[in-house]
C-alpha cells in the first residue's frame, strides 16, 4: 500500500501498560535510540507506588512519557500525541493526557472482557470497538497473538513468550518513526547474551513488530523527526539520579577524598545508592544503614574521619535526619545531604513529584540552625549542582542540603558531559599544624569564617567536638550567655558569607528590566523555560531567572527582582519560595502553585503569563 | 578491639590522657572510677594517642570524651554507635571506643545498638548501666526493675526491663562481658580483653548513680554480700563462688544448679566456663534474678561471657573496594562520565 512519510518537528509518546508489561524498558529503549539519533528529548516515567498492583487494574498502570524532537525540548510535554495502551486500564488512566485527535495504539488482547471489567468499563462497553474513541486515530493490533505466533517454534513457555510483547510494540514504533534498531539490538544482546533462546525471541519479536508496520495496512503514515540543532559537543542521555551519583564521584575525585555514602532505601532516592554501589573502584564506600538516622550519623562519623560524606534520602527520611543535621552544623563538619523530594506530607505520594520540602530544608531544625540549600533544575543539572554542594560543604566546613525531586530524578535528557579536566579542583586542607601557642583551637576561623579540619590520626591535634554549645575558638562546652549569642550569630554569618563565593544570579531569558519576571527553582525549569519562549514569541515582556542557590540567595537577587513590575513564582507546592521571597525582599510576588504530584505543563504557565500581562 | 601499635610513639601515661576540662560528674559518681580505669589501661595498649577516638551519645556517661585527651565526639542521644560505625568503616586504622549508658544504648539508641553488634565493627562499646536516667534527674530506664518508683512512675514502673547481655547475645554480639565500677582490677581486666578482641566488644559496666539510684548494685559490690551474690567467671575454670569459695554451679541438662562444695560435691563436677560456647553463654546471661533476701538464687556473673571471632564489617567494606580496583582498575572519571553510548553534534 501507499505509505506516507511526514516530517514533524516534535512528538510526545506515552507508553502505558500493566506494571509487568515492561513499559519502562520500552520507553528507555526508544529514548536511547532517539538520543543516539541526535534528537533533543525529555522523559518522565510515571509508575505506581505498588510494585505489582493487581494485573489489569488502573492502580497497576505504569507509564513512560517521551518527548523528542528536531527542536529544543524542555519538558516531557503536556499532552501526548501518541498513546500506547497495552490494556484497557492503561487507556482509561491516560486518555486525559492524550491530545484531541491524537493517536492510540491499542493492544486488542488487553481489551478482552476481563481487562475491560478490571478497568471498570461499563458492561458491554469496549472503547476500541464501540466508537467512543471517535475523533482519535485508533491503531489496533493483537500484540499478544502476534508475539505468540512469532515465537510458536521457539520452544519457550507461554509466560516467557508473553514477556517479549513489549518488543513487538517497540519494533512497531521504530518502524513508525523511521528508527534504526541497532542500539536496542545491541542492548538485548548484552542483556541476554547468556540466554541465547531469550535473546533470539526478543530480537525476533522486535523485528516482527517492525515488519508488521511495514506490511500491514494498520498505519499508513510514517514520521521522520530530524536531529535537533544542539550546541556542538559529545552527548549522552542521563537521568537525574544517575547525574547526582556521577556528580558526587566527580567531586570525590576532584577533592582527593574517598566518598562515604550512608543511606537507607527510600523512593525516589534509592537509585543514587544503587548507582554509587557500582563504583567502588572510585574509592566509593556505600553503607546501607539500619535506618535514616544511622545513615546520616554514619556519614557524620566518616566526615569526622576525613572523607567526603554524603547521605541520600527523600522527605520523610530527611525528617528523621533532622537532629543529626543540627549536630553536623554544630560540629561544622562537611556533609552533603540529598533530598530527592516527593509528594508529602508523611508517606504522601512516594512515586510522585513535589517541591514541598523547601521550608523543611531551610527552616526545619531546632534552634537557629542555618544550613546552605541548593537545588538542581534538570536531570543533567543534578551533576553540576551536587558538585557545587560538595564544594560548599568542603570549603566552608558545613552540611549542605541538595534538593532534587522525583520528576528530574527519574526523568532524562541529553547531556553534553564535561571532560574530567574541565572540572574545578575542590580545595581540601587537613590541618596538621597547631594553630595556637597553647592548645589547638578547633574552632578558630579563617577569612571564610570556616574552621580547620584536623582528622583523627593527626598527632598533637587531639580535640573534642560535640553538640553542646561551644566556646568561640576553643570548642569547649560553654553555657555563657554572651558566648551563645555570639556563636549563634557566627554560625549564621558563616553561612551568609557563602553568598560572597557563589556566582551572581543571572537571567535565563529576557530583558533585565521589564513587566514580568518569572522566578523559579528546581525542576520547574523546563516548563517555565518553554512557556517564556512561547510568551516572548507572542510579544510578551517576560523574563526568567532560575535560582540554584536558595540559601543563602545570590547577592544580587534582590536588585534583580526590583527591576520588574511583577514577579511570578511557579512552584509545585503552596508557595514556599514565594513566602521566602516576600519575606526577604518585601516584594508583592505572585504564586502559581500546583500540588498534584505532577510537573507543570508549559501551557499552565503560559496561561498565567497571558493572564498577568493582558 | 585491637589496634596495631606504632613502635616510635613514646609511651603514654595516664596523665597524658587527662584533659584541661573540669570533670563535672556528681561527687561520688561511679563514672569517676570508670574514667580512671580507662585512663590507666589505655596507655598499656600502645596505641598512639592521636589514633584513639572516644565517641559518646547523651547522658551523664556521655560527657566522658571531654575528659579524654584523645580525639572525641560528644554526639546526640543514642547515635554514638551509628557515628562510630561510619568512622570505623571509613577509618579502620583508628581505635574507636563508644561510651554510652543504659538509656542511650538500650532505649533511644536500641536500633543502632543491635545493628552494631550484628555488623561486628571492630570497636569497643562500654555501656555504663546505672538503671536510671540521671541527666534528666531520675526517671526509670529500660534496665530498671519492674515496680520502680521514680518521678515518672510514682506508682511504680510497669515496664519489664531488658537483660542487656542476653539482648547482646541475641543481636549476634561477638564479645559480651560484664564488670562493675567498684572493682577496678576486674574492670581493667575487662577493658584489656575488650581491646584485644577483634570485633565489637560489648562491656556492660554496673555503675552506681549515687544521686538518683544509690545502692542499686550494692548487693554485688559491697564486701559483705559480694562473694555470695556474684560469680566471677574465667575461661576454663569451674563456676565457683561463695564467701569461702564453697559453692559451685553445675549443669543438670540445661538447668544450672547450685551445689555446696562442702557437701561432698567435687569441683570436677562443676560447669567449666567456656567463652566460646554460645549455648552456655546464653544460660549464663540468664543468671539475672533480682537478688532476694536469703539464698537459693543464682549469683550474678561477671567476666567475659562469650567471645568468638568472625569477620568485621569494615574489613569486608574495604576489601570490596580493593577487589573492585583490582578487577576494574582505578576508576576513570572520563569513562564514567561518557558512559557506554554517546553521540556527537558538530
Amino acid at each position: 500500500m501507499e505509505q506516507n512519510n511526514q516530517v514533524i518537528d516534535n512528538v510526545i509518546i506515552k507508553f502505558a501498560g500493566d506494571s509487568g508489561d515492561g513499559m519502562q524498558l520500552t520507553g528507555t529503549q526508544f529514548t536511547n535510540t532517539a538520543a543516539l539519533f541526535g534528537n533533543d528529548l525529555s522523559t518522565f516515567p510515571d509508575f505506581p507506588a505498588e510494585i505489582r498492583a493487581p494485573q489489569g487494574t488502573i492502580p497497576g498502570v505504569s507509564g513512560y512519557q517521551l518527548h523528542f524532537g528536531s527542536v529544543s525540548i524542555f519538558t516531557p510535554g503536556d499532552e501526548c500525541d501518541v498513546l500506547v495502551a497495552m490494556n484497557a486500564a492503561a487507556l482509561k488512566a491516560n486518555m486525559r493526557f492524550l491530545k484531541k485527535g491524537g493517536t492510540i495504539i491499542a493492544n486488542t488482547d488487553g481489551f478482552d472482557p476481563k481487562n475491560l471489567r478490571l478497568a471498570n468499563y461499563a458492561d458491554g462497553a469496549n472503547p476500541i470497538l464501540d466508537g467512543s474513541l471517535e475523533g482519535y486515530r485508533l491503531v489496533t493490533m493483537d500484540v499478544t497473538k502476534m508475539t505468540r505466533s512469532a515465537l510458536s517454534e521457539s520452544g519457550l513457555g507461554i509466560k516467557e513468550i508473553d514477556r517479549a510483547k513489549n518488543m513487538f510494540v517497540l519494533g512497531f514504533l521504530y518502524w513508525m518513526y523511521n528508527r534504526d534498531m541497532s542500539a536496542t539490538e545491541k542492548f538485548l544482546t548484552e542483556k541476554f547474551g547468556k540466554k541465547p533462546d531469550i535473546l533470539d525471541a526478543n530480537l525476533k519479536v522486535l523485528r516482527s513488530g517492525y515488519n508488521f508496520g511495514e506490511t500491514s495496512e494498520t498505519a499508513a503514515t510514517r514520521y521522520t523527526v530530524n536531529p535537533a540543532p544542539m550546541p556542538a559537543g559529545v552527548y549522552r542521555n542521563i537521568m537525574g539520579n544517575q547525574a547526582t551519583a556521577m556528580g558526587l564521584i566527580a567531586a570525590s575525585q576532584k577533592c582527593g577524598l574517598d566518598m562515604f555514602l550512608g543511606s537507607y532505601p527510600i523512593t525516589p532516592a534509592t537509585d543514587i545508592l544503587h548507582e554509587l554501589a557500582k563504583y567502588k573502584n572510585f574509592g566509593v564506600r556505600t553503607y546501607q544503614a539500619e535506618d535514616e538516622i544511622a545513615a546520616i550519623c554514619s556519614a557524620i562519623g566518616a566526615s569526622f574521619g576525613g572523607k567526603l560524606a554524603v547521605t541520600t534520602s527523600s522527605g520523610p527520611g530527611i525528617a528523621l535526619k533532622t537532629e543529626a543535621m543540627g549536630l553536623a552544623l554544630m560540629l561544622e563538619l562537611p556533609l552533603v545531604i540529598i533530598n530527592v523530594q516527593r509528594g508529602g506530607p508523611s508517606t504522601g505520594l512516594p512515586t510522585k513529584t513535589e517541591q514541598s520540602d523547601l521550608f523543611q530544608a531551610i527552616y526545619g531544625r531546632n534552634g537557629e540552625a542555618p544550613i546552605p540549600v541548593i537545588a538542581a533544575r534538570s536531570a543533567a543539572d543534578c551533576f553540576d549542582t551536587v558538585f557545587e554542594a560538595c564544594r560548599l560543604a568542603l570549603e566552608f566546613m558545613t552540611p549542605v542540603i541538595f534538593l532534587s525531586d522525583g520528576y528530574i530524578a527519574n526523568g532524562s535528557e541529553p547531556w553534553r558531559f564535561p571532560k574530567a579536566d574541565q572540572l574545578k579542583e575542590i580545595k581540601v586542607n587537613f590541618t596538621t599544624e597547631n594553630n595556637n601557642d597553647g592548645k589547638y583551637l578547633p574552632y578558630k576561623r579563617d577569612e571564610k569564617l570556616s574552621r580547620p579540619w584536623a582528622i583523627p590520626g593527626t598527632k598533637g591535634l587531639e580535640h573534642r567536638i560535640g553538640g553542646l554549645e561551644k566556646q568561640h575558638e576553643t570548642g569547649n562546652i560553654s553555657y555563657d550567655p554572651e558566648n551563645h549569642e555570639f556563636m549563634v550569630k557566627m554560625r549564621a554569618a558563616k553561612v551568609a558569607k557563602i553568598a560572597d563565593f557563589v556566582p551572581n544570579q543571572t537571567l535565563d531569558n529576557g530583558a533585565e528590566k521589564g513587566k514580568l519576571l518569572i522566578l523559579g527553582w528546581g525542576s520547574t525549569y523546563g516548563p517555565i523555560k518553554g512557556a517564556v519562549i512561547e510568551a516572548r514569541k507572542k510579544g510578551y515582556d517576560v523574563s526568567h531567572a532560575h535560582i540554584r542557590h536558595l540559601f543563602p540567595f545570590p547577592k544580587n537577587l534582590g536588585e534583580m527582582i526590583k527591576n520588574f513590575d511583577q514577579v511570578l513564582i511557579p512552584e509545585m507546592n503552596t508557595g514556599q519560595l514565594l513566602s521566602i521571597v516576600r519575606d526577604k525582599f518585601l516584594v508583592d510576588a505572585i504564586g502559581l502553585n500546583k500540588v498534584k504530584g505532577m510537573p507543570f505543563a508549559t501551557g499552565e504557565i503560559l496561561n498565567k503569563i497571558e493572564e498577568l500581562l493582558k | 578491639m585491637e589496634t596495631i601499635q606504632s613502635p616510635e610513639s613514646p609511651k603514654l601515661t595516664s596523665k597524658d590522657l587527662v584533659t584541661d576540662q573540669e570533670v563535672r560528674w556528681c561527687p561520688g559518681c561511679g563514672d569517676y572510677s570508670i574514667l580512671k580505669q580507662v585512663q590507666t589501661v589505655v596507655p598499656e595498649l600502645d596505641i598512639p594517642r592521636e589514633n584513639l577516638v572516644f565517641i559518646s551519645g547523651i547522658g551523664c556517661s556521655s560527657r566522658f570524651p571531654y575528659y579524654m585527651e584523645t580525639f572525641g565526639m560528644h554526639s546526640i542521644h543514642g547515635r554514638a554507635t551509628a557515628i562510630a560505625s561510619g568512622l570505623k568503616g571509613a577509618r579502620p586504622d583508628l581505635s574507636v571506643w563508644i561510651i554510652s549508658g543504659d538509656g542511650d544504648s538500650l532505649s533511644i539508641g536500641g536500633n543502632h545498638f543491635i545493628h552494631l553488634l550484628r555488623r561486628n565493627f571492630n570497636v569497643n562499646l562500654l555501656m555504663f548501666n546505672n538503671e536510671i536516667y540521671g541527666l534528666t534527674k531520675g526517671q526509670y530506664s529500660p534496665t530498671s526493675e519492674e515496680g520502680k518508683i521514680t518521678k515518672s512512675t510514682p506508682m511504680g514502673s510497669v515496664d519489664h526491663p531488658f537483660n542487656p547481655l542476653a539482648l547482646a547475645l541475641g543481636a549476634e554480639g561477638s564479645f559480651i562481658a560484664r564488670s562493675m565500677d567498684r572493682d577496678p582490677v576486674h574492670l581493667k581486666d575487662m577493658l584489656r580483653r575488650a581491646n584485644a578482641h577483634i570485633g565489637t566488644s560489648f562491656v556492660e559496666i554496673y555503675q552506681n548513680c549515687n544521686v538518683f539510684n544509690d545502692g542499686t548494685f550494692e548487693i554485688f559490690t559491697e564486701k559483705s554480700s559480694k562473694k555470695e551474690q556474684t560469680i566471677f567467671v574465667e575461661n576454663g575454670k569451674p563456676l565457683v563462688y561463695g564467701q569461702n569459695a564453697d559453692k559451685g554451679i553445675k549443669l543438670d541438662g540445661f538447668t544450672p544448679v547450685i551445689v555446696n562444695l562442702s557437701d561432698g560435691h567435687s569441683a570436677n563436677d562443676l560447669w567449666i566456663h567456656d567463652e566460646k560456647d554460645l549455648v552456655k553463654a546464653g544460660i549464663l546471661s540468664r543468671f539475672f534474678e533480682r537478688p532476694a533476701e536469703g539464698s537459693g538464687h543464682l549469683p550474678r556473673p561477671f567476666g567475659v561471657f562469650y567471645e568468638n571471632n568472625r569477620s568485621c564489617y569494615e574489613v569486608g567494606l574495604n576489601q570490596q573496594v580493593e577487589e573492585a580496583i583490582a578487577k576494574k582498575g582505578k576508576g576513570n572519571l572520563d569513562a564514567l562520565l561518557s558512559g557506554r553510548e554517546t553521540w556527537e553534534i558538530k
